[in-house]
């Protein structure tokens, strides 16, 4: 059965006011698409979950579609701070939950395995522990040694940016894995998008490339260049230069609301979105390519 | 030869890497000290990046800790939860970089935020990976300039581990890993003495032992034994300037 749906219809129906969300991806195929349309179509009271909450999360939060954040990491990554994140922060507007990276993955993988908490080994920094409560201890009952624990997270829904699936949402994603497979486990909705729909032959042929199969998804959207200023490894680059840009953006207010009304609101969907950045900066992001060589799975 | 605080910094930092070494690293000038250091005494050095990329041979200079070009040409890519378990946790890393706002006397390091936790005055971006990095690699390399702000007595918020209030206290703890081994900065090195405590074991040429006293915020020791750098080689800085960081994002001095 076809899960096929564009992006605006799979955000209204799957993301409502209130959720918890994770739109997964570290560095690499972060989906930005799903993001601006879950700001088009004004959601409200989110709770916003990512390792790395990227800009993606700071134009989000200066949408005022947050309350809250649950991350490891509130930089821009290569560039400094995320200005919009960091003042919300700091004027106590935003009600924070903060993890290691380690600590923050963990929950996912307790969340995407059915469990309902995960030890680690101790760090020896224990500020966090003590300033998040969500850390706990327990006593490891064979050695009697402490360990570090955290519970399961399991988002309502999680958002993942793919290079191909098929129209049942069996996803295939190569280069860096970030945390995608344990969001999408994690969640009880999964909505994908995808550079590429291909025939599930396609799929087939490489089935060890499947990081998701179509089982647990709800909804696939081909959405090419969904991960812009993020990158799709093989596909497109990343830009740098936004990353450098959105510090200077993000400065004051008036730089964001007109960047929200210029790339958000005022454009109807990614292709548009794609579109409006012209030729020259298409050109600039296009990759050479670099095949890997082809392995044979054996006909039996 | 003239050369750049940057370069400096990564120059030493790249000495200070063993050749077969496994090195978790990150962007900036820990990821050319490391490619620095393969193509000169370490070749066999292995480069682990947190988002999940092992034996990574980046053709051009990373600007992220996931830039793609860490990918292509890798000899392996795993997922996050991996890469902090399998590797990390089980105790496959020879070497962290590390970095932050403030290094203490016993080189514990606060990212997290200036001030009070709940009222933060600056709220820094946090951990990332370095929490597990600091407690679980085996030696733990810190570069960063030499300023007293930088280098307080003690650290407003204990983001990863360093030697705690002493080495005995981090000992007592039971984690994996053997603390911070050197910080290189702009002035020299300094590295823990039998207590954990950071004491000055290198200066680097041209630099006075007042001028590092003066930068660093709690009564800095002076090793018996401290020497002076060698300074960086016209190659060195050759394959720096020509090969990794053509266009000086890094090596060139901006703030």
């Amino acid at each position: 059965m076809t899960k096929l749906t564009t992006l605006s219809k799979a955000i209204e129906v799957h993301v409502h006011d209130g959720d918890t969300i994770y739109a997964a991806g570290f560095t690499h195929l972060i989906p930005y698409a799903a993001g601006h349309e879950i700001i088009r179509q004004k959601r409200k009271d989110l709770i916003l979950a990512r390792a790395t909450p990227d800009l993606i999360y700071d134009q989000m939060v200066a949408a005022g579609c947050a309350q809250k954040l649950i991350f490891s990491y509130i930089g821009n990554p290569g560039v400094g701070s995320l200005r919009i994140i960091r003042s919300e922060i700091e004027s106590g507007h935003i009600e924070i939950e903060e993890y290691s990276h380690f600590s923050m993955i963990s929950r996912l993988q307790a969340g995407a395995s059915g469990l309902p908490f995960i030890p680690m080994n101790q760090t020896a920094a224990e500020d966090l522990e003590h300033a998040n409560p969500q850390y706990k201890r327990i006593k490891d009952p064979y050695t009697g040694q402490e360990v570090v624990v955290v519970p399961a997270l399991n988002p309502d829904v999680a958002i993942v940016h793919v290079q191909r699936a098929d129209q049942n949402g069996n996803s295939q994603i190569w280069g860096i894995l970030g945390e995608q497979k344990e969001a999408a486990f994690a969640a009880d909705r999964v909505i994908i998008t995808a550079e590429e729909i291909v025939d599930e032959d396609i799929i087939r042929s490489d089935p060890n490339r499947t990081l998701i199969p179509g089982f647990i998804v709800d909804a696939v959207c081909q959405v090419p260049y969904a991960a812009h200023p993020s990158y799709t490894q093989g596909y497109y680059d990343r830009d740098n230069a936004f990353y450098l840009e959105w510090d200077k953006i993000s400065e004051t207010k008036e730089g964001i609301n007109n960047y929200l009304d210029e790339w958000v609101y005022g454009l109807p969907d990614r292709q548009a979105y794609w579109q409006k950045l012209g030729t020259e900066m298409h050109k600039r992001l296009k990759v050479k390519d670099r095949f890997s060589a082809p392995v044979n799975y054996g006909a039996y | 030869m003239e050369y750049s605080s940057s370069e400096l910094m990564t120059v030493n930092a790249a000495r200070l890497l063993r050749d077969g070494d496994t090195v978790f690293v990150g962007v900036g000038l820990p990821n050319l000290a490391c490619n620095l250091a393969r193509h000169t005494h370490a070749p066999n050095l292995l480069m682990i990046y947190e988002a999940g990329v092992i034996g990574a041979r980046p053709e051009r200079l990373p600007l992220s800790i996931g830039d793609p070009t860490l990918v292509s040409g890798a000899t392996a890519v795993c997922s996050m939860y991996d890469i902090f378990t399998l590797y990390l946790q089980r105790g496959n890393v020879d070497v962290g970089f590390l970095g932050g706002a403030q290094i203490d006397q016993f080189g514990n390091i606060n990212a997290t935020v200036i001030g009070d936790y709940q009222h933060p005055k600056v709220r820094l971006p946090g951990s990332g990976g370095s929490m597990e990095m600091a407690a679980w690699a085996n030696r733990c390399y810190i570069i960063t300039p030499h300023q007293t702000r930088r280098f307080p007595k003690k650290v407003d918020f204990r983001t990863s581990a360093g030697f705690l209030a002493s080495r005995a206290e981090r000992v007592s703890k039971g984690v994996r890993g053997g603390g911070p081994q050197a910080v290189v900065t702009d002035l020299g090195l300094m590295e823990p003495d039998e207590n954990g405590e950071l004491i000055l074991t290198s200066l680097h040429p041209g630099i006075s032992v007042d001028q590092a006293r003066k930068n660093t915020g709690w009564e800095l020791k002076v090793s018996p034994r401290c020497n002076v750098t060698e300074p960086p080689t016209a190659s060195e800085l050759q394959i720096l300037r020509d090969e990794l960081d053509p266009t000086g994002i890094y090596i060139k001095d901006g703030k």
